[in-house]
């Protein structure tokens, strides 16, 4: 039910507190600096997102009939530059994190907050080197860069992409770094480590990952940079440089990079399913736990990206073993959440559909996983269309689904508005049916053994591709819905107040959106965590 | 020379430790560089890495004041010491172990 | 005593360095310390790339390090390591002094350490021209010999030791241009007095970014130049 609002409220917030562009391209505040960011995505996960559209059109028949093979290469290795570096891996931590662990811990902002700007900046300028090489023409490698290919026969625009990496990680890192010295020493009186929200543990975790993993990759582009511009070998065969090393190096990151990717996610939907099953969450210390489980052993599992490289056998068991290990605490997770929403009071608002979606979708990546972790299936496995689906399902089906549940349970607290409730629904149902019919036909083909990172492929495939590329156009759909509502309810929502969902947590102690200062007097914690009492529900829509 | 009692500050070090620690490491740098010249076949490396490793210790310890700091600081240095050694050692597994097994057939 | 005197003017920053949304000059400093630490974290995994790639390649081709590397000069690596562990020194006094309020030696030892870095960073210099005569960077020129002119053992994998050297030691002493700037402008604020017995953190957490430098090196030294030095042909 949408009414029209009454005058904009006089009370100062973050949003009015002051005007002009400046203002905000210099803000110290936290909470600007996550919109700036949020800005940066939404534009990255466009550009994207165009190029997801373009390989499902070409790949909607059997003939390169679209684009040349050329073309495509870069289609599919801009498309995953673009989706992981500079979308998911800061999303939810750089937007939702940012804005909201100050407030989560009773604090006024991070502990650098200048620094966190910086973090912006360097996003944005290594966001830049990635789109003038994408517009100078693009690279063709693979998101993976795999050398020699990357360092000697490429002719895409290796050194500015590879830059626009390192440089974006750096924007990573800063990211991390801010938020570990803002949970160990920015915390309110009382706010102990076991009272934290568990959406603050998720990015702890995830800011361990960003610190310890992100230089690795930092370096390993830079090695790639000064083997191509320089022609100073590192991975050159013909030097005896090994091309396996650049792998080992490149996944020492980016595997821990997906778990950078779905843990602040995993975060996001324990607080959606806690505030809508009115309910604590079962197990607070197993999920806290287990976020940091996954940081540490997502760190030894690497090398199953290397199965079929000529990594050795025994190096291949060792990784297949602990690659199972990590899976476990994850689905400790996946046990808790269903056990909070057991006798809780379930509302099927619309973030509660994108964390069920997410629950149901994770399992099914995270399952399908464990196939790939297998070293003999794996040998079947590896690089066909089953691989693909398998990523999708945890980091669409899981992290941006958890991404937008967060978008719309924390919207009335960001913008001060409530979205519309109906509409919300619908588009998270159709994310879901389109992402499904998407992705799903994908487990098949691979499984049949069309592989991945080609423009053709034997007639025989079609139907499904067709099945696949036709779910893309409506999860296209899916996505574009949410940016009318949301965009529209800036102006014409109802106004929000502070608690709109009856949730707990220090972020809904303060007005909706919060003052630039988080609070006006620093709040004193003297209860654990999610305490949700019996006496109020609190109605939707 | 004295700590400055009335200030909350940290603990500060005599001139006296920084000059050991320094002579130390000018000591260990020249006995590096002459064991370096020694035949000690396959155990050269490990001596050179071991004197390493003690001179980076002082320096961290008291140079850097970690002897001093809290638990927290403590903590976050054997992290950055183990993360660094399961990139070297987990990576130096698959080349360790790559001629283990031999190839099918042959 | 002379600190009473060096006390009284020391610290005209004590109250207006506490950032607004710290809530006391502890916790910014604590803060700060830790945000230190967890960056030189980064360093550490940044620079242990590189030191993993050496490690596989020494391990995969022990001849051609060996003889790359004695084409370093033992002699200068060995004066240039003393050098930067003074300059180790000096940060640690100048720290102290900061510690203890003695203006005057803090500005001193800073100058120490930027001329001793300064000193590490031309010799530098120095190596690198005498490598590039030599035709010793990785490239169309390359070409690696010993002394009396005979080629590099197992001279094909050399460009890989070469590519380590240049890559590591041009990483590090990037780090030590950034080191020597930012010594510029504590000499500057030093100068001014801004530093002392309450406050003096920037000069603390650049004392640690200079001593992580320097363990850099420490490890830099005997891989880049002391493998297989003996003189027992092989």
């Amino acid at each position: 039910m949408i009414t029209a609002t009454p005058p904009v409220e006089t009370k100062k917030n973050y949003l009015n507190q002051t005007e002009g562009l400046k203002s905000w391209l210099l803000t110290h505040d936290h909470k600007r600096i996550a919109i700036l960011y949020l800005l940066g995505l939404i534009f990255f996960f466009a550009i994207g997102g165009v190029f997801a559209a373009l390989i499902r059109l070409e790949l909607a028949t059997p003939a390169g009939d679209l684009v040349e093979s050329n073309t495509y290469n870069k289609l599919f290795t801009m498309h995953g530059i673009i989706m992981v570096f500079l979308f998911l891996v800061p999303s939810i931590p750089a937007m939702l994190g940012n804005f909201l662990i100050p407030l989560m811990i009773g604090a006024k902002d991070v502990a650098f907050p200048r620094v966190n700007l910086l973090s912006w900046y360097i996003y944005v300028v290594g966001g830049l080197f990635v789109l003038v090489a994408l517009l100078m023409g693009g690279v063709d490698t693979g998101w993976t860069f795999y050398t020699p290919f990357s360092s000697s026969y490429s002719n895409g625009y290796v050194v500015a992409t590879g830059l626009g990496v390192l440089i974006g990680g750096f924007s990573s890192i800063l990211t991390g770094l801010n938020f570990i010295v803002t949970i160990h020493r920015m915390r309110a009186p009382g706010l102990t480590w076991f009272r934290l929200p568990l959406f603050v543990w998720a990015h702890y975790a995830t800011s361990m990952l960003q610190v310890l993993g992100t230089p690795v990759i930092a370096v390993t582009l830079f090695l790639l940079v000064l083997e191509r511009g320089l022609h100073i070998g590192f991975f050159d065969p013909a030097y005896g440089g090994d091309p396996v090393l650049f792998q080992h190096m490149f996944w020492f990151y980016s595997h821990p990079a997906v778990y950078i990717m779905i843990l602040p996610s995993m975060g996001v939907v324990t607080e959606i399913v806690t505030t809508f099953s009115w309910k604590k969450p079962f197990g607070y210390t197993f999920i806290a736990f287990s976020s940091i489980a996954i940081a540490v052993f997502g760190f030894i599992v690497w090398g199953h990206h290397l199965f079929v490289s000529g990594q050795s056998a025994y190096a291949g068991m060792v990784f297949s073993i602990l690659s199972y290990v990590v899976a476990i605490p994850s689905a400790i997770k996946v046990f808790n959440w269903t056990a909070t929403m057991y006798k809780g009071s379930v509302r099927a608002t619309a973030p509660m559909l994108y964390a069920l979606g997410f629950i149901g979708l994770f399992t099914i990546g995270g399952l399908t996983g464990l196939f790939l972790a297998s070293l003999g299936m794996d040998v079947h496995l590896t690089d066909s269309y089953f691989v693909i689906a398998h990523f999708h399902y945890v980091m669409v089906g899981g992290a941006i689904m958890g991404f937008m549940g967060g978008i719309h349970l924390w919207w009335p607290k960001i913008f001060g508005r409530m979205y519309s409730e109906a509409w919300a629904r619908v588009a998270a149902i159709i994310i879901f049916i389109g992402f499904n019919l998407t992705f799903f036909p994908q487990f098949i083909l691979g499984y049949m053994g069309m592989p991945r990172r080609y423009h053709v492929y034997p007639p025989e495939f079609q139907v499904l591709n067709v099945l696949s590329s036709a779910g893309a156009s409506i999860l296209g759909l899916g996505y574009l819905i949410p940016v009318c509502y949301l965009v529209w309810s800036l102006k014409y929502g109802p106004v929000a107040p502070p608690n709109p969902w009856g949730a707990t947590g220090l972020e809904w102690q303060t007005s909706s959106p919060p003052p630039t200062e988080n609070f006006e007097v620093t709040p004193v914690v003297t209860q654990e965590a999610y305490t949700y009492t019996s006496e109020e529900v609190v109605h939707v829509g | 020379m004295a700590n400055h009692a009335g200030h909350a500050g940290p603990h500060v070090v005599p001139k006296r430790l920084y000059f050991a620690v320094f002579f130390a490491l000018v000591v260990l740098t020249w006995v590096t560089t002459f064991v370096s010249t020694l035949d000690l076949g396959r155990w050269n490396i490990f001596v050179a890495l071991a004197i390493a490793i003690f001179k980076a210790s002082l320096v961290v310890l008291f140079f850097m004041h970690v002897w001093y700091s809290t638990r927290l600081t403590k903590m976050i240095v054997m992290a950055s010491l183990f993360w660094l050694m399961l990139l070297l050692f987990l990576t130096m597994a698959d080349i360790w172990t790559r001629t283990w097994m031999g190839v099918p057939g042959r | 005593m002379a600190s009473h005197a060096a006390d009284t003017h020391a610290d005209p920053h004590v109250v207006s360095t506490i950032q607004h949304h710290f809530e006391s000059a502890d916790q910014q400093k604590d803060a700060s310390t830790i945000g230190m630490w967890v960056f030189l974290v980064t360093e550490v995994m940044f620079f242990g790339g590189m030191f993993l790639a050496y490690f596989v390649y020494r391990q995969a081709y022990p001849a051609a390090f060996a003889s790359a590397s004695n084409n370093t000069s033992l002699l200068i690596g060995a004066a240039n390591t003393t050098v930067l562990i003074c300059s180790s020194l000096t940060m640690a006094l100048a720290v102290r002094s900061a510690a203890v309020g003695k203006k005057n030696l803090i500005v001193l030892f800073l100058i120490l350490t930027l001329l001793l870095g300064g000193t590490f960073l031309g010799v530098k210099a120095y190596e690198y021209h005498d490598k590039w005569v030599r035709h010793e960077v990785p490239g169309h020129n390359f070409d690696c010999r010993d002394e009396s002119g005979k080629a590099c053992i197992d001279a094909g994998h050399t460009p890989l030791f070469f590519a380590l050297y240049f890559g590591m030691t041009g990483l590090h002493a990037t780090h030590m241009i950034v080191g020597v700037g930012i010594i510029l402008f504590l000499i500057s604020q030093a100068r001014k007095g801004a530093y002392g017995p309450a406050w003096h953190t920037p000069v603390e957490l650049f004392g640690l970014y200079w001593h992580f430098v320097d363990i850099v090196w420490i490890f830099l030294f005997p891989l880049l130049y002391l493998i297989d030095r003996s003189a027992v042909p092989k």
